[in-house]
């Protein structure tokens, strides 16, 4: 009897043993006892959100930001429901995540009781895995493999549903170390996975006249080390290499090798080398319908190699040659051993020839953009922002639509970790609690949500979470008065219809920052643009920097949907052929 | 032959009907989880069984029919193994390596007329009358799906039935050491 303690203090103990410094949380009746628990300790720090929503959004950006779990508390019912967002969106991008939820006592489970939901029925499709513990004293045993769940393999979020009952109730601690996990729960490659298709994939690289590296999230999941195998297997070879949306900064923006991002809205250059390539080495990315364009010419005449940790992601939409199931840090290390081992070479003749090519792409600039006049053009106020803050550690996240695809072409990465965005889900609102998670995760750096006006309204409310804890998030809103983006696909797609498109009565933003007590910053025009941003950095508080920009920019270049990686859209004055926009309109 | 917002290559296999066999952890939701799965993905169940195959371990075995594509059907298997309370799946579709049987009870409407035909028939196809307190006639029949399929057409075909049938379960033919 004397070693048994509440579930509440089993909660407490096991995030303590799990290394857990910051939960980000909302109370409600069905968690009472744990923030009861939490009141009396303080070894582990909780921050109180504005709504459950910001609360998962903020440990994404601290988890992918820090590398560590990111942990929520929410109350049963309307908590547990705000946070199906979040747990979506960590789960399309592989988020390491431990959410608690508070239940209503066993007793009423069942009986549509006040604040009930079926949690785990809710969750289930969202979650890597989900629990509902009866049994106190399976509570500690259910954490640790939560915890070990949440980052093995492929990461995710996952979801442990208390009643409250069980948080009042007697029950024993187990350690983490004493708790086994049966293997067929994990992903556990043997020592020598693979070692046959690493072989076969490195010896097809070493024949390659015209390689690219396409280098996705899954690299930047795997550790900094991965980054830096990436790096260096890229330079032996002397490949160019892209990167998806969720794989910006694992090789840096001035390296050498480096073509930038690919897909929708990525390079000309980078996509044109994805369709003419004969070797494809596809590194922790998984064919996303943003980043192929049409599948059935998607790059056409390439040998593809293709890792993943996750299986699944495997000839799921586009058929490779050579599969390789792994971590990304233990196949390029061997693939790095194999080729010093056998002295492999690429051929520098066809390398250069193929590097000319490319460069001949790089001379189309598909970046340019008209920069003419006072006004300010959007690209422009993120690439002033780049240059303003390239010498400080610095944080970037977004919201979802052409500001985030803006901040992606103009914002330069050099380091894995440093980029927050709503890749898989486009979650618009993610961006401004992520900046918070990261600041917590990171307290001394620089930590910009670069935002649309539209977006950063859906979670606007999170203020008086960055102002309560005094942290100095900088919000960067470019702000054209459009859902930009749907403003894009309706002028580009249905006639320039603008549908419910623009954002009327919009909140005056720099009296809004003043409300909750922080600096409120504007900029209309190019003139006083460089002033904003540099007293935005500079300002020890978190700022609201409304910067107004052109109202009817489009996001370019871009591969309309329904079209190939060699049909992209450099401007507006070039039309889609109208049958593949037709056929691309149905699309998302 | 795969699940993108862009229109796919063309189809490089046909639609065949596979059976496959999950073995999982016996635990609240595992079942959920599973078909869940095919109805979140858009893949198909044509049927489903489950029951627990040990006693000392806690495991279940599910069994389900589904078709698809070869490549539809690998992809459903490869999803079905990130479900965490997974043990293994096994494609039984080959064939010749495996046996499949299948039981339906049915309940049928008896009169002076027809009972001589139908004790001819249930005979011909080994259906066993099960007795019961009410003395009404129910008939169980097991094997091959295709067997009571036919058994069922042909007593359609004398008089009105009511029929509950389990769905196929099956099981590797293929020799163990």
């Amino acid at each position: 009897m004397n070693n048994e303690i509440t579930g509440a203090e089993i909660v407490l103990k096991s995030l303590a043993e799990q290394g857990v410094e910051v939960v980000f949380g909302y109370p409600g009746g069905a968690v009472l006892p744990i923030y009861d628990t939490l009141f009396k300790q303080n070894s582990i720090k909780h921050v109180l959100v504005r709504q459950e929503g910001g609360a998962i959004h903020a440990a994404e950006g601290y988890a992918r930001s820090t590398g560590k779990t990111g942990v929520v508390l929410v109350t049963s019912g309307p908590g547990a429901t705000n946070v199906v967002t979040g747990l979506t969106d960590a789960m399309m991008d592989s988020v390491p995540i431990v959410c608690i939820t508070g239940q209503v006592p066993q007793h009423l489970i069942g009986s549509d009781a006040f604040q009930e939901c079926d949690t785990t029925g809710i969750t289930r499709p969202c979650t890597k895995h989900n629990y509902l513990v009866k049994d106190v004293n399976k509570l500690s045993s259910v954490f640790h493999e939560a915890f070990t769940i949440a980052q093995n393999g492929r990461p995710g979020p996952v979801l442990i549903d208390i009643p409250k009952d069980v948080q009042f109730a007697s029950g024993t601690y187990e350690e983490k170390n004493k708790i086994i996990i049966p293997s067929h729960r994990l992903f556990e490659p043997s020592p020598d996975f693979e070692k046959n298709k690493i072989e076969e994939a490195v010896a097809l690289i070493s024949q390659a006249k015209k390689p690219i590296f396409y280098i996705g999230g899954g690299c930047i999941n795997s550790g900094p080390k991965a980054s830096k195998l990436v790096r260096e297997f890229i330079n032996m070879v002397g490949s160019p290499v892209t990167m998806t949306l969720m794989g910006l900064g694992v090789v840096g923006s001035s390296d050498k090798n480096s073509l930038g991002m690919l897909g929708m809205h990525g390079m000309y250059e980078a996509n044109m080398a994805m369709h003419e390539c004969d070797v494809m080495i596809n590194i922790g990315a998984r064919f996303d319908d943003r980043v192929t364009g049409r599948l059935d010419a998607f790059s056409p005449n390439s040998k593809k190699i293709h890792i993943d940790i996750d299986e699944s992601n495997i000839n799921k939409t586009i058929n490779v040659d050579v599969p390789i199931i792994g971590d990304v840090k233990q196949v390029v290390e061997k693939m790095i051993s194999i080729w010093k081992d056998k002295k492999y070479k690429i051929d520098t003749v066809s390398l250069k020839l193929w590097w000319d090519k490319i460069n001949k792409w790089k001379e189309i600039d598909c970046l340019n953009y008209n920069n003419e006049g006072k006004q300010i053009k959007p690209q422009y106020a993120v690439q002033r922002l780049y240059e303003l803050t390239k010498n400080t550690k610095t944080f970037i996240t977004t919201e979802v639509g052409q500001h985030q695809m803006w901040a992606a072409q103009f914002y330069k990465f050099e380091e894995p970790n440093r980029w927050l965005t709503s890749g898989g889900l486009g979650t618009m609102g993610y961006g401004f609690p992520a900046a918070i998670g990261a600041q917590v995760g990171h307290p001394d750096a620089l930590v910009v949500d670069i935002a649309g006006d539209a977006s950063i309204l859906m979670n606007i409310q999170e203020m008086s979470t960055a102002v309560q804890y005094r942290l100095p998030v900088k919000i960067f809103i470019l702000n054209n008065e459009y859902m930009g983006m749907v403003r894009q696909w309706q002028e580009l797609l249905h006639g320039g219809r603008y549908s419910e498109s623009y954002t009327d009565s919009l909140p005056d933003f720099v009296k809004l920052a003043e409300s909750y007590k922080a600096v409120g910053l504007r900029a209309k025009t190019t003139d006083e643009l460089d002033d904003v941003i540099t007293q935005m950095i500079e300002t020890k508080n978190t700022v609201i920097a409304d910067i107004w920009v052109t109202k009817e920019e489009n996001c370019f270049p871009m591969i309309q949907s329904g079209s190939a990686h060699n049909e992209m859209m450099l401007s507006k004055d070039q039309k889609q052929d109208k049958k593949s926009a037709e056929k691309g309109k149905i699309l998302v | 032959m795969n699940k993108s917002v862009y229109a796919s290559p063309d189809q490089v296999s046909e639609t065949k009907r596979h059976i496959l066999t999950v073995l999982v952890d016996n635990e609240p939701g595992v079942l959920a989880r599973v078909i869940g799965m095919f109805s979140g993905r858009g893949y198909n169940i044509d049927s489903l069984n489950v029951a627990e195959v040990s006693n000392d371990e806690n495991i279940s075995r599910i069994t389900i029919v589904t078709h698809g594509t070869s490549e539809v059907v690998s992809q459903i298997e490869k999803q079905l193994l990130r479900i965490v309370p997974v043990h293994s799946v096994t494609n039984l579709d080959q064939e010749g390596n495996s046996v499949e049987a299948e039981v339906a009870l049915v309940y049928i409407y008896i009169s002076d007329t027809n009972k001589k035909k139908v004790y001819q028939l249930c005979d011909l196809y080994r259906a066993r009358k099960i007795e019961n307190e009410n003395n009404t006639t129910i008939f169980e029949i097991a094997g091959a799906s295709e067997r009571v399929n036919r058994f069922i057409k042909e007593i359609n075909e004398i008089t009105k039935v009511e029929i509950v049938r389990s769905g196929p379960v099956a099981i590797s033919s293929i020799k163990k050491k």
